[in-house]
């Protein structure tokens, strides 16, 4: 939120703020920094040379690609949809090893990231980017590979404890076949698919991979799993069984549309009591794209974007493995508070970046081919601070309380108090509010 | 206690400007305390180090047909048995072997491997099963069950960043590459306001609890490395590379007796697919050069009794080389142990075996996480199975 967004909605009613909010705001468009997807196998039977040259292609590319994702979230007005396609991105995680494939299943989140949630659960089913990520390429009638499906099951619908390994071994026989051809399109290799019968939650058929989709989302368990895991996102990581049971209500009931959802949450008073307001502790791309937008900051060197991602243990389309960040207070310990309490002023005030932070592990064929592995030394950050343009829509007389409560979520304790009201210069209290322990939580 | 309360308290004792007791310099420790004081040093090699150009199986035929371009030649291998024996590049540890410090733990894996690095790291780091996803490391469980007594410097990485495996459910490691740059960076005014303002310790449970404690730990933490590592000065030289700077931090923090029991340092570089004998040869060395010269510090300086030192890669290579003269990911790969106090120096076990693979990758003879249960059990004086997904018999190198 910045002051301008406050001003837009002074006057209206939370009901139709959220309408607005749900409605009005035009849809952001798909990623397209990535035209074409690899040929791995030219790649692999090519010389050291090309294969050099790929690793090199490919690093660029997934940067391209993160910078692409994160400008769009600092610079366009369709902050729920970017903020839901984070969610998604984080509920389907998924590492392709092709920045193409990444893009799609990217752009598959980012279109029902407020629509549909069967249908965007069909699309990344039949994604490259998943199908290779849970080996269903191998699956194949005869030998399946039960990857897929299992996490199907365990992540994406209706959670652990809800079905048996029977299931997913029966499961796993209706996804045989499905992959991609070279271009990266969906196909059913049918004599690869077992079209014979499986006995699946209790039913026998002969099951397809969409009959075991539609059947995971007739069982309200995955309304109910996926609220659960959305109202430790937007509400409080605890959750309330009552406030989540009654979300799995309305979602189900949608029969999965996401909007309906997210406007009985906003709309509920528990969304609003103290308890759950300012005790989330900001996601590193939450932070750096809140602190990036209210201060209409631009990067001459938007790798830094990247690298803060690295320090502070977040990178985009690099989920640590399919069951996502942990979140909460897995983002903080010594180093990345460290860090996040020093960054805004390094941005802020032009400051040297001194940190190399590690590199991931499937950085490492491209670091074994380069001799100066010093990757990030001593860099300038580069990046301007609209601060007219802040203060500018600061409302005149603004007492400093009320901007510190606009600016920090949790309830101002005696010690901000005390600082902010012997404040005089409001560039340097600004700076000094985000960068407090209360500026992590939203 | 609510979050009113909270602010009500820290108003209280921001009065009063009281500092908690954890912020005391620790000088009243006893030294009897830190004799004796147990040390884990963990090496982490980044990439999937190729195990079987590390410690080579010059006496198996095999090697050398599967491997035509890029095995170490046998007038080249500094020899340990009639089967295996160290790249040359890490010539300076053949003194460290011969003193009986050093022990080779071959075929070191586990179930289903994965070959995927960030994937096979998560579960060295966490230990967990192939199929399972932990949000916590071996060593943050470590701290977990400790957390009355132990401090974020319990567990130090010495790096910019904190790994997973260091990280808990209730306490994490601290990451500490300049304890200096880290002690500045903590007395900035403003950081310092925010901490002397708010020296309650008892600050409530929820999230901005959890902040303002860990603010204050790290301030307490940063202090108490400073100051206490600042008595010490390493006289031994080091290679002038990072990992040799990193292990000689770590030296100055054991011989100065920081409480601290585990050490986690890590070297990238290893994920060889292409022109793989330059880089890997570079990379040991590096390696092998670092550890050389720490070992010999620490038993200069009469600690290597108390220091065990492990290295671990997420994966070994598999035994045939690719079409670009490098290796690509493998599973099984040896895990090398060193310390003054080894009950079973030398080669621990057998010789990979390359002629029954499974898909053309060593097979698993040992668990990795026998290895840590045996660090668990006889070096950190903990039960194993409080720490990893279940009991681990262990084994007997120390």
């Amino acid at each position: 939120m910045r002051f301008d967004d406050i001003k837009a909605y002074e006057n209206v009613s939370l009901k139709h703020s959220v309408q607005n909010l749900l409605s009005n705001t035009s849809p952001n468009e798909p990623l397209n920094k990535i035209q074409e997807n690899t040929d791995y196998n030219a790649v692999l039977k090519g010389d050291v040379l090309t294969r050099k040259m790929f690793l090199k292609q490919q690093r660029q590319e997934e940067k391209d690609l993160n910078i692409a994702w994160i400008n769009k979230m600092i610079y366009t007005d369709a902050i729920l949809q970017e903020k839901m396609t984070l969610f998604w991105h984080n509920h389907f995680a998924c590492r392709a090893r092709d920045a193409a494939f990444a893009q799609q299943l990217n752009n598959i989140h980012r279109a029902n990231a407020l629509g549909n949630f069967r249908t965007m659960l069909f699309e990344v089913a039949e994604s490259p980017a998943m199908l290779q990520f849970l080996n269903n390429q191998q699956n194949q009638k005869n030998h399946p590979n039960e990857n897929f499906a299992r996490e199907v099951m365990e992540l994406f619908t209706i959670g652990r404890g809800n079905y048996t390994e029977t299931d997913v071994k029966e499961s796993a026989r209706a996804f045989t076949g499905y992959g991609f051809n070279k271009g990266g399109e969906f196909v059913v290799r049918k004599f690869l698919h077992d079209d014979g019968q499986k006995a699946f939650l209790g039913k026998t058929g002969n099951f397809t991979g969409e009959d075991i989709m539609n059947m995971l989302c007739e069982k309200k368990e995955t309304a109910h799993f996926i609220c659960n895991k959305l109202y430790k996102y937007l509400v409080n990581e605890t959750p309330d069984p009552d406030h989540v049971k009654a979300m799995a209500d309305v979602f189900y009931k949608a029969d999965y549309e996401i909007k309906p959802l997210l406007g009985y949450v906003f709309t509920s008073d528990w969304f609003y009591s103290d308890k759950n307001t300012g005790n989330l502790i900001k996601s590193p791309v939450e932070f750096l794209v809140g602190l990036s937008r209210q201060f209409y900051i631009t990067y001459d060197r938007p790798d830094v974007l990247l690298q803060f991602q690295k320090v502070l243990g977040q990178v985009l389309f690099y989920p640590p493995n399919v069951a996502g960040w942990p979140g909460g207070r897995n983002w903080i310990d010594s180093s990345s508070l460290m860090y996040r309490m020093k960054i805004p002023s390094t941005l802020l005030n032009g400051g040297l970046i001194d940190f190399a932070g590690k590199a991931d592990p499937e950085d490492e064929a491209y670091i074994a081919t380069v001799r100066n592995q010093q990757q990030f030394v001593n860099t300038r950050v580069q990046a301007i601070a609209d601060w007219d343009k802040f203060l500018s829509v600061v409302p005149k007389n603004t007492p400093n309380t009320e901007f510190a409560q606009f600016l920090l979520e949790p309830k101002l304790n005696n010690i901000i108090l005390n600082k902010v009201n012997g404040a005089t210069d409001t560039k340097a209290m600004a700076i000094e509010l985000v960068s407090t322990p209360e500026y992590q939580l939203c | 206690m609510d979050r009113r309360h909270f602010i009500k308290n820290t108003t209280l004792a921001s009065g009063a400007l009281l500092v908690p007791a954890f912020l005391k310099p620790l000088e009243a420790l006893a030294s009897s305390q830190l004799s004796g004081y147990k040390n884990l040093v963990i090496i982490q090699l980044s990439g999937g180090n190729d195990g079987l150009n590390t410690i080579v199986p010059f006496g198996n035929d095999i090697y050398y047909q599967k491997r035509n371009t890029i095995a170490v030649k046998q007038p080249d291998v500094i020899k340990l048995n009639d089967i295996q024996g160290l790249n040359p590049g890490l010539s300076a540890l053949k003194e460290i072997y011969d003193q009986g410090w050093m022990s080779i733990i071959n075929s070191v894996g586990y179930p289903n491997p994965d070959r995927s690095h960030f994937r096979s790291m998560d579960i060295w780091q966490t230990g967990s099963d192939a199929n399972q996803f932990l949000t916590t490391g071996w060593i943050g469980r470590y701290l977990d069950a400790n957390c009355q007594t132990f401090k974020p410097y319990t567990a130090i990485e010495v790096d910019d960043t904190l790994s997973l495996a260091m990280k808990g459910a209730k306490m994490k490691g601290i990451a500490v590459q300049d304890p200096y740059k880290l002690y500045q960076t903590t007395r900035e005014p403003f950081f310092k306001d925010l901490v002397h303002d708010h020296g309650d310790a008892n600050l409530s449970e929820d999230n901005l609890g959890y902040l303002y404690k860990t603010m204050i730990e790290t301030y307490s933490s940063a202090d108490y490395i400073q100051n206490t590592s600042k008595t010490y000065t390493v006289n031994a030289s080091y290679p002038a590379t990072p990992l040799g700077n990193q292990l000689k931090t770590v030296s100055k923090f054991i011989n100065s007796g920081l409480q601290t029991r585990v050490y986690y340092v890590s070297l990238s570089g290893f994920d060889t697919h292409v022109n793989q004998q330059n880089q890997q040869d570079r990379q040991l060395k590096i390696y092998g050069d670092a550890v050389a010269a720490f070992i010999k510090d620490l038993k200069q300086s009469g600690k290597l009794d108390d220091t065990l030192i492990m290295t671990f890669s997420e994966f070994g290579r598999r035994v045939e080389q690719n079409a670009s003269n490098g290796t690509d990911h493998g599973t099984a790969n040896n895990i090398l142990i060193y310390g003054g106090k080894l009950t079973r120096a030398g080669i621990y076990n057998d010789a990979p075996d390359l002629a029954q693979l499974d898909n053309g990758d060593l097979k698993y003879q040992i668990d990795f996480r026998d290895v840590y249960a045996t660090l668990l059990d006889k070096w950190l004086n903990v039960n194993n199975s409080q720490i990893l997904t279940k009991n681990f018999a262990g084994l007997n190198f120390v």
